[in-house]
């Protein structure tokens, strides 16, 4: 190769280059806000067609444990903030405990998610039931899977507790949160 | 060449190339039963002139990817091929198999036969006896390659290359399922049809094409490695749910609309990439090697296979859009610049690459090769334009207006004449490029003094 030894350091990736933790966990964030994006979009231009009845099916959620589990998983990006924070420091018991705090309350998450799906059920709907569930079960189904993932992630690093991969756990943990607070207000609270 | 067995890949291609002349030579006739639709309706149907022109694309482009494997892995991993001879008798179990099914097609042989007769699947017509052969030879590549790999050096490239070329076997494998339920032979059929062509040979493609760039452009290894495992992560990102969009109204839940829509039309972005990727290789590549057809190639298969897969493939990907275009003339558009664009020009590319190297007159001016790219990629460019046109007035006649199919056909009969004859240009190309690669001597050139790199000249 006809390269020269500082060429590493400097390939042309510009401001890409910089980003912290690892180029494919921003080229997967990017693809995640993607797929979420466009099926928040795709909602809202069905729901344009039909509000009433997106209105009558929206009404049928319960808007308080979505507010709860809003809480729950904002606090939950705020540990693992602190987790990085205290690792950068060379603080590593401290970095553990705040990685099993965000775990802690991911799990919160998908307790209360599970709760809601329940009285769904018990209500006889289910993803065939209407649009407006339609979308309802795959964006926050989705979602929920990425919360499972996130956990798994977040425990491996706590785990394999490299500074470098706190980092990159919380990337993935804080796209995790941005897209509850992106579909939280737009499928259950838009009015 | 540095390894003796990259010879291999010489049988690999020849065989190849001689396929590619059966399948366009297929296709021409295919398009002349579209102008008139009683040709040799009796000897050679049009169903079986169909079954040829696809089987015979598949296997020449994964004799193609073989071949590339078996040039590329010696000079990646630094080592010869573990076993020439199993290579080699791979080979004659694929050409045996090639045989094997074109008797069995033209001649409609052991019809009904569960081992001899072929199967009625789409696309996966090959006899029972055939794609256990196809297996066996799948098996003895991976052993060879694998091999090789796991003892010499393990580069980005070779470890694409190998989870591409394993996918494909292992999703093969769902090709011997053929569940009595339609809606589900269509499911699992598209495990294989789909899972390969955007999925695990896109893999291929990127690994294939990150080797080229790194001979032909002298861009770092870092640099391409980056560039890579984006492309292969997006790629895998959008294109397994992007399954999704072959599920629309085969019976499938009508969740996956979304899912479909969705995840496939984000699958234009690694193609997309590969597009950006190799013009900007390009642009910051040091070295001016004297291989321009092989350059132009490998620019023209990334950008063809951004409009063929890319472009023509989000056109109807919708399911909005797909529920009045299905299964028109927009689909064969899409198919045949996808095709060309994606896997024939990336074979074409390496193929134009290695001659030289193999034949042992590198470095090489292809002047003939060069023209048979404009000639092939213009006329295909010319036949997804006309089909397209043809499609888009196909959807308003039968679909929108509800005209019954035959009727709308002799409305489209002046596009089917114009596509036969773009067809002709991509034939009279396949054979200027296998003319090209075989046969002239003396165009041996001085390697390259200037600066500037002008693909295209």
């Amino acid at each position: 190769m006809s390269g020269d030894p500082d060429s590493a350091a400097d390939d042309g990736w510009g401001v890409l280059g910089e980003l912290p933790g690892d180029l494919m966990m921003w080229v997967l964030i990017v693809s995640e806000l993607l797929v979420f994006g466009g099926a928040l979009l795709a909602f809202l231009a069905v729901r344009a067609g039909d509000t009433a009845a997106f209105a009558a099916d929206q009404a049928l959620l319960d808007q308080t444990a979505g507010a709860v589990n809003t809480i729950v998983l904002v606090t939950s990006g705020y540990c693992a903030a602190m987790a990085s924070a205290a690792r950068n420091v060379d603080r590593r018991d401290t970095a553990r405990f705040w990685l099993y705090g965000a775990m802690a309350l991911g799990c919160v998450f998908l307790i209360v998610k599970s709760a809601e799906y329940w009285s769904k059920a018990q209500l006889g709907i289910g993803i065939e039931t209407s649009p407006f569930f339609t979308f309802y079960y795959l964006v926050t189904g989705f979602h929920a899977l990425h919360v499972v993932a996130g956990i798994a992630i977040l425990g491996a690093v706590a785990r394999f507790d490299g500074e470098r991969n706190i980092e990159i756990a919380a990337s993935f943990w804080h796209m995790v949160d941005l897209i509850w607070v992106l579909l939280f207000p737009i499928i259950y609270l838009l009015g | 060449m540095k390894y003796e067995s990259q010879k291999i890949a010489y049988a690999y291609f020849l065989a190849a190339m001689i396929l590619f002349v059966v399948q366009v030579s297929g296709g021409l006739l295919a398009g002349w039963i579209y102008v008139a639709p009683n040709t040799l309706s009796e000897v050679l149907p049009f169903n079986v002139v169909r079954m040829l022109h696809t089987n015979s694309l598949i296997v020449w482009l994964l004799l193609g990817f073989f071949g590339a494997a078996y040039f590329l892995i010696p000079e990646e991993s630094g080592r010869e091929i573990h076993s020439p001879a199993i290579a080699y008798y791979q080979l004659a179990i694929l050409v045996l198999g090639t045989l094997g099914v074109v008797v069995t097609y033209v001649f409609d042989l052991f019809q009904g036969n569960f081992l001899l007769g072929k199967d009625g699947r789409e696309f996966l017509e090959q006899p029972l006896w055939v794609k256990i052969g196809i297996v066996v030879a799948a098996l003895m590549f991976l052993y060879n390659v694998s091999m090789t790999v796991l003892a010499g050096k393990k580069t980005a490239i070779t470890n694409v290359l190998l989870i591409g070329l394993w996918g494909i076997a292992l999703l093969f494998l769902f090709a011997f399922y053929n569940p009595a339920n339609l809606s589900l032979d269509k499911m699992y059929w598209w495990y294989v049809v789909h899972l390969w062509v955007e999925g695990v040979w896109e893999l291929v493609m990127a690994a294939i094409l990150a080797y080229l760039m790194l001979k032909l452009t002298g861009v770092d290894r870092e640099v391409v490695e980056k560039w890579l495992y984006v492309i292969v992560g997006t790629s895998l990102f959008t294109g397994i749910l992007g399954t999704g969009h072959h599920y629309y109204w085969i019976g499938a839940p009508g969740y996956w609309q979304w899912i479909g829509s969705i995840f496939s039309t984000l699958e234009i972005v690694p193609f997309f990439l590969m597009m950006v990727f190799s013009f900007v290789m390009v642009w910051k590549g040091r070295r001016d090697h004297p291989n321009k057809a092989a350059l132009l190639w490998s620019l023209g298969t990334t950008t063809l296979a951004f409009f063929g897969a890319g472009v023509w493939g989000f056109l109807h990907t919708l399911h909005g859009v797909n529920y009045y275009t299905h299964g028109t003339q927009i689909t064969a558009a899409h198919g045949h610049l996808a095709f060309f664009g994606a896997y024939v020009s990336l074979n074409l590319a390496i193929f134009t690459y290695a001659f030289p190297i193999m034949r042992n007159r590198d470095p090489y001016n292809q002047v003939l090769n060069m023209a048979s790219f404009w000639l092939m990629s213009g006329g295909m460019a010319f036949m997804t334009f006309v089909l397209t046109f043809a499609g888009t007035i196909q959807t308003h006649l039968q679909r929108v207006m509800g005209q019954n199919y035959m009727e709308v056909q002799d409305q489209l009969v002046l596009f089917y004449y114009m596509r036969f004859g773009a067809g002709i240009a991509v034939v009279l190309g396949a054979i200027l490029f296998v003319y090209a690669i075989l046969v002239p001597q003396r165009e041996a050139i001085e390697p390259g003094k200037r600066d500037v790199l002008s693909p295209a000249e």
